[in-house]
């Protein structure tokens, strides 16, 4: 053990310039030998497992003891590899004894005479020492020098259970074989594989007495081999009520245009067609083929159940102390109260709002149109307002389909409220663009040009005198009202963000409860081995002469990288436009839609 | 990188002609800036309640240095960092925080290109780092991430 300490003063943080003395830079080979920490009490025998020669390393999977036949071996072997596809083989012997024995050690060797394999390994553990010996046996040696042993422990359970996620996109890339392979995934891959090879416990009378990480007994859980039986005849009901939903859902009658254009633009509809989804998915009989399928389908189950829960909660709560009485009785005032605040609103800009002189009667016009808008509205909502508390009681029902349903009624019920705003900003944006496009054209024409259409491009065009004259006189009528309806195109366009807004951040929280994987993130905070993002090597005490002793153990992924990985993807694109095309069709009148969902035509 | 004016000292341990483990390490959290930064913020602190008379700025207070404290042992201050070299199996890199958290990341040999020392431009002056160049999987002979050791 060497120890260097620097004092680098002036606070550079430089690497160090040290010297350490350098060992034989002989190129050496090493053998890697990968061994269950549950094998480290078991009685002597034969080890069997993997060998990987491209690695040069060993995968001990379990170990054979005494008594046994060779040939019962042998056969027994080479049916777990057709089953499990992975090439187990004896690798070596394996012997846990008080004090060294000549005959014990010469019995070991004779058997590598009997299961020949190239290289044979030795593994001596002395009772009450930590530390093993290795020996390598070649018949013939490829290397004259003398191999170096590393011996690596790992928890065979663990490592079978766990899913290796590799860093970076290695996953997406399938035409990449062994070579390009990391070792570590060959590793895990090949103890995923021997899951039969370990459904034999020492319980069984069988011929060949194995030791690995269920050899104590097979564990099963009753409630789990319960629900594994009754989830058949649920999923075929499941499926068969999903599918009357749908062909309902999909029925000719629901297609006639004004429903169909409702039914697109309530988000409600958008999540419940997402919900019925996923209820598909889990419902479907076909097993999940790989890994990613089956965390899919769990992330969907579990975050489901979330929402469902959390969503009668929420309607325990509303229909407790009759609070969904007191919601219906306070809606009708707060739209008598917007609808005030607009006609107070519009009786400003009709005077000399912000000191800005406004244009009488163009000014008057709009101002009346507006205001008669209002009044309709809100004679409207008088007229419904029996009915309101009925309507909300049963809509507070659909709650308990979850709370993204719950919240998806609020920003519709909210975009219905609102719909007065809508109506002004769409008024107020289409007067404003016409001016505009009329003004950007007649200023052309001030200038002698003209825009061809089939060119795409701007022309000079020579004009008659009388066109140019009534041309200059648009220009200017339009120019001086500028300023008026671009005061009322800005007042509505600001409080038709404000609602769009708000309806944002209810559309966020749904696509956030829609989209977090509970279940991978839980799996992560109770079996933190499931999934790994790699291994971490742990050196253990050594001794001069006997193997390296490493411990190997799984490393969890991160919370980051679990939720980026097994993110559900969800139907609602963010807003498309950059703020630079958004500024620029604000300027220019052009009509904003903030959300358009994925399967909508652009328009 | 920050500057530090205190000492980091450097340990090397053979494990065996084929491991071998490089560990750095720096000063512990003293115990003179810690009281200081506390000190400083309760002063602050209990300006802020004779200004305003609000018994809640002070408990804010005490909430604010408890977090920062928390945050800053946790995520912040790095005790010791090692690099664990196992030949033909990989590279490990351990960061381990004041408060015992420990960070580990193992990258195998068949990813690793080279290791070298690689010079940067830190505000006014050059400073070297060791960083490991890795094999991008698709093209053997590019490099597909350069990781840097001993932050």
């Amino acid at each position: 053990m060497q120890m260097l300490s620097l004092k680098a003063s002036g606070g550079q943080d430089q690497t160090p310039k040290a010297q350490v003395e350098s060992s034989s830079s002989i190129p050496m080979v090493v053998l890697k030998v990968f061994f269950p920490s549950c094998c480290s009490s078991a009685e002597s025998g034969l080890l069997v497992g993997h060998w990987i020669p491209e690695q040069n390393s060993a995968v001990i999977l379990a170990v054979v003891h005494f008594p046994f036949i060779p040939v019962q071996v042998k056969q027994y072997l080479s049916e777990v590899r057709q089953v499990t596809q992975v090439n187990v083989s004896v690798l070596g012997t394996w012997s846990n004894c008080k004090k060294k024995e000549e005959s014990l050690s010469e019995f070991l060797e004779d058997l590598g005479t009997i299961f020949s394999h190239e290289p044979w390994i030795q593994l001596c553990k002395e009772t009450d020492s930590k530390f093993w010996s290795c020996s390598i046996i070649q018949k013939h040696p490829s290397t004259p020098k003398e191999d170096e042993i590393i011996l690596v422990y790992y928890d065979q359970r663990k490592v079978m259970l766990s899913h290796l996620h590799p860093p970076g996109n290695l996953t997406n890339s399938t035409d990449h074989k062994a070579e390009d392979a990391s070792k570590l995934a060959i590793l895990f891959d090949t103890v995923a594989k021997s899951k039969v090879l370990f459904m034999k416990d020492r319980y069984d009378d069988g011929p060949i007495k194995l030791t690995h990480w269920q050899s104590e007994g097979v564990e099963a859980s009753i409630i789990v081999e319960l629900m594994k039986q009754a989830s058949i005849p649920v999923c075929m009901l499941l499926t068969f009520l999903l599918s009357f939903v749908s062909s309902v859902c999909k029925s000719r009658v629901l297609k006639f245009w004004p429903l169909c254009f409702i039914w697109s633009k309530l988000s409600t509809c958008e999540q419940l067609g997402h919900r019925l989804e996923h209820l598909q998915v889990i419902s479907s009989n076909r097993k999940a083929q790989n890994q990613p399928q089956l965390m899919r389908k769990a992330n969907i189950f579990v975050s489901l159940l979330a929402d469902v829960a959390l969503g009668i909660l929420l309607m325990s709560w509303l229909y407790r102390k009759n609070r969904i009485g007191h919601l219906a009785d306070t809606l009708i005032p707060v739209a008598d109260h917007v609808a005030k605040e607009l006609q107070d609103l519009l009786q400003w800009l009709m005077g000399v709002p912000a000191g800005l002189k406004m244009n009488r009667a163009l000014d008057q016009v709009l101002g009346r149109f507006f205001l008669y808008h209002i009044h309709l509205w809100i004679s409207y909502i008088h007229l419904m307002s029996p009915f309101i508390e009925m309507i909300l009681w049963y809509v507070g029902l659909s709650a308990c389909l979850g709370l993204t349903v719950a919240l998806s009624i609020l920003s519709d019920i909210i975009a219905l409220l609102t719909f007065h705003i809508y109506c002004f900003y769409v008024y107020g944006a289409r007067l404003y663009c016409l001016k505009i496009y009329g003004l950007s054209s007649l200023w052309r024409l001030f200038r002698g040009k003209k825009w061809n259409v089939l060119r795409q491009r701007v022309d000079s065009c020579s004009y008659d005198l009388d066109q140019l004259f009534i041309g200059t006189l648009l220009f200017t009528i339009l120019l001086f009202l500028l300023p008026t309806t671009a005061l009322y195109y800005l007042v509505f366009t600001l409080l038709r963000l404000l609602v769009v807004v708000v309806q944002g951040l209810i559309h966020l929280l749904v696509d956030l409860i829609d989209s977090l994987p509970l279940y991978s993130i839980l799996l992560r905070l109770c079996r933190s081995y499931r999934l790994a993002a790699g291994v971490k090597f742990r050196v253990l005490e050594q001794k001069t002469g006997k193997p390296l002793r490493l411990l190997m153990q799984i490393n969890p992924l991160s919370y980051g990288s679990v939720v980026q990985t097994y993110r559900l993807p969800t139907y609602s694109c963010y807003p498309k436009d950059s703020w630079g095309s958004l500024c620029k069709k604000l300027f220019l009148g052009e009509l904003i839609y903030p959300w358009k969902h994925k399967g909508e035509k652009q328009d | 990188m920050e500057e530090r004016e205190d000492c980091i000292a450097l340990q090397c341990r053979q494990y065996s002609a084929s491991c071998r483990e490089f560990s750095v390490r720096c000063q512990p959290v003293q115990l003179r800036s810690l009281s200081a930064a506390t000190c400083s913020v309760w002063l602050a602190a209990y300006w802020l309640f004779v200004l305003t008379q609000n018994s809640m700025v002070l408990s804010a207070a005490i909430f604010i240095t408890l977090i920062g404290l928390i945050v800053y042992l946790h995520f912040v201050k790095i005790d010791q960092e090692s690099l664990l070299v196992i030949a033909s199996l990989g590279i490990q890199m351990t960061s381990s925080y004041a408060s015992g958290k420990e960070n580990t990341t193992f990258i195998e040999m068949s990813r690793v290109k080279d290791v070298v020392i690689n010079e940067a431009i830190y505000m006014q002056k050059v400073i070297y780092y060791l960083c490991i160049l890795l094999r991008d999987p698709l093209d053997p002979q590019s490099v597909s991430e350069v990781v840097p050791l001993f932050q």
